[in-house]
């Protein structure tokens, strides 16, 4: 039996032909034109002599994107997103980092890519897919059903089918490479706790270059189910936002406490309630109890889970159902590894700490879930998937997360801190790391350093150099991502420095 | 409307705020620089402003943020 994460795909086509698979802003795909999109992608690949290769994606979010995706897996080959949205600067990294023999683009990315410096073939999509038309007629033309199979039928669970990419604190993004295994576990897991099915209409808001996307994707494809994307200018509207769940009855969301909150913090609740809504789940911050409670309020049936995980241990990895009401100034806990992943906590001597101790350790993953690690990067892998040094009999991996956590009296586990300086904002994982090496790579700038204003939930930037503090800001849209561009810049004379000469970041906390 | 200038000018210090018409539609502004400015506004001139007036055309340009920021003063 091939543990294939598209081995649902063409049951659901067959039983779902004409139910919407994945509906974007622009367009929709069911999922017998997915399935037939994927397969004519998945041929074009192979025809292309392109075998267990990294294929890179550089399209507009749409159906039609998912439907790359799945194609380059089809054929045997992993896929890597590029976000029209990243600036050039991120881009030439990352191909270097994978050169990849082709680029699939479509027709608002194209200009762009021609511009790449690209080494490998560029095509866009509508030259393998045509358009819609053509598809409906021709039901068959390009697809080599014979070189899919036999391409099906080789794959094996532990072969990669993605890189994402993720902050990294030297200046260059870490592409953590996933495998079928990890990614049909993942999907089994939480399907299971946030009960999917085919009745499951979700409403996607995470972006499609990063793992965040995998609750929607894989579960509709499986299930049957059906995934909006919820135009990203509704994120700004928060009535329009509720009034287009409430348009298209979604039912199921997974978001960024952040997206949520856009719409408690407003009053949208005391106009029009997202009335479908039965599933909430939400991560990758700390949900204000203030705001969590208007949710609850106005959605008293409806279930919410907070979910935990780092792109590392592919998508999430512990999820806590929320079942009674918090104590201001409580934080809702992270619950519990999903079955059939476990959680260890390491102290500083790589001792395990128990849970009754209630002490804090770095949060391990160990299990199926694990991604293969950091694409051509051997010496980030080994600092972050490291053997288990409980269990010397054999080598095991686990993945140190760098989060620190300990267990409540109730055991469930709780988030406490970074052991670095990693930060999230707006649901984005950064490296300050990043931001500083990019800054002080700017002509002029002796000193840089970056701290995060968690209550106001800005990013800060000191620095010192001959630039003024706007001019900085628009220098760093350049080489950052909009989200990583620091909220705040402040000229100083000099970075202060503690007695060992390194940057003192008390005193910069205490200056903002 | 200095003062808000002031404020747009922390956000995007590149652009020309007098002129611009497209603050959003021009995706100039984000959603969380959306959220930001709300939060200056109630700051700096004690104007809530609420989900209903949260729509592009209330913030495509300076001028007709201003606008209702002075509206929303008047109806309190």
């Amino acid at each position: 039996m091939h543990n294939h994460v598209l081995k649902d795909l063409k049951k659901t086509a067959e039983k779902y032909p004409d139910k919407a698979a994945f509906c974007g802003e622009h367009s929709t795909l069911t999922f017998r034109e997915l399935d037939e999109a994927v397969d004519r992608i998945g041929t074009f690949v192979l025809a292309s002599g392109i075998r267990r290769s990294p294929v890179v994606v550089y399209m507009e979010k749409s159906p039609e994107e998912v439907a790359a995706f799945f194609g380059i897996i089809r054929a045997g080959s992993y896929y890597v997103p590029i976000d029209a949205e990243m600036p050039m600067v991120r881009i030439h990294l990352i191909m270097e980092n994978v050169q990849a023999p082709l680029l699939i683009c479509d027709e608002s990315t194209a200009e762009a890519a021609s511009k790449l410096g690209f080494g490998g073939r560029i095509v866009r999509y509508s030259e393998i897919c045509g358009d819609s038309s053509f598809a409906k007629e021709n039901s068959e033309a390009g697809i080599d059903r014979q070189a899919l199979e036999e391409v099906y039928e080789s794959s094996i669970d532990t072969d990669p089918l993605y890189i994402v990419f993720t902050s990294g604190s030297t200046g260059v993004p870490k592409g953590v490479v996933g495998c079928h295994r990890a990614v049909n576990d993942y999907i089994d897991q939480l399907s299971e706790v946030l009960g999917f099915s085919e009745e499951t209409v979700f409403g996607n808001q995470t972006p499609l270059y990063l793992d965040a996307c995998f609750k929607e994707l894989y579960p509709t494809i499986r299930y049957g189910a059906t995934t909006y994307f919820v135009p990203k200018t509704l994120f700004m509207q928060p009535l329009k936002l509720v009034q287009y769940l409430n348009e298209h009855k979604i039912n199921t969301v997974c978001w960024v406490v952040s997206a949520l909150t856009i719409i408690s913090t407003f009053g949208t609740f005391k106009t029009e309630v997202p009335k479908y809504l039965k599933t909430i789940a939400f991560g990758s911050e700390v949900f204000p109890l203030k705001q969590f409670r208007m949710w609850r309020q106005a959605l008293p049936e409806a279930t919410f889970t907070n979910l935990y995980g780092p792109t590392e241990g592919t998508g999430m990895c512990c999820y806590y159902r929320v079942d009674r009401d918090f104590k201001d100034g409580e934080a809702i806990p992270i619950g519990r590894p999903f079955d059939n992943t476990d959680i260890i906590l390491l102290d500083e001597e790589n001792r395990e700490v128990t849970k009754e101790s209630g002490e804090q350790g770095e949060i391990c993953i160990r299990g199926t879930s694990l991604t293969l690690g950091y694409m051509n990067n051997p010496e980030k892998t080994s600092e972050a998937f490291t053997l288990n040094p409980l269990q010397k009999g054999w080598p095991e991996r686990i993945y140190r997360t760098g989060d620190i956590g300990r267990y409540n009296e109730r055991s469930e586990l709780m988030f406490v801190s970074r052991k670095d300086f990693q930060i999230k904002h707006m649901g984005h994982r950064i490296e300050l790391g990043e931001i500083e090496v990019n800054a002080q790579m700017i002509e002029g700038i002796t000193g840089a350093a970056c701290v995060y204003d968690k209550e106001k939930g800005k990013i800060v930037l000191f620095y010192s150099g001959d630039k003024e503090e706007p001019e900085m800001k628009v220098l760093l849209k350049d080489s950052l991502p909009r989200y990583m561009v620091p909220n705040v810049t402040r000229k100083l004379a000099s970075i202060p420095l503690t007695s060992n000469g390194k940057t003192d970041r008390v005193a910069l906390q205490a200056m903002i | 409307m200095d003062e808000l200038i002031t404020i747009l000018k922390e956000i995007h210090p590149d652009v020309d705020y007098e002129t611009a018409t497209n603050l959003v539609d021009g995706k100039i502004l984000d959603s969380f620089d959306i959220i930001t400015l709300v939060g200056e506004i109630a700051d700096k001139f004690d104007v809530v402003i609420s989900a209903e007036y949260m729509i592009p055309e209330n913030f495509n340009s300076a001028q007709a943020l201003w606008n209702l920021i002075q509206k929303l003063e008047d109806d309190e």
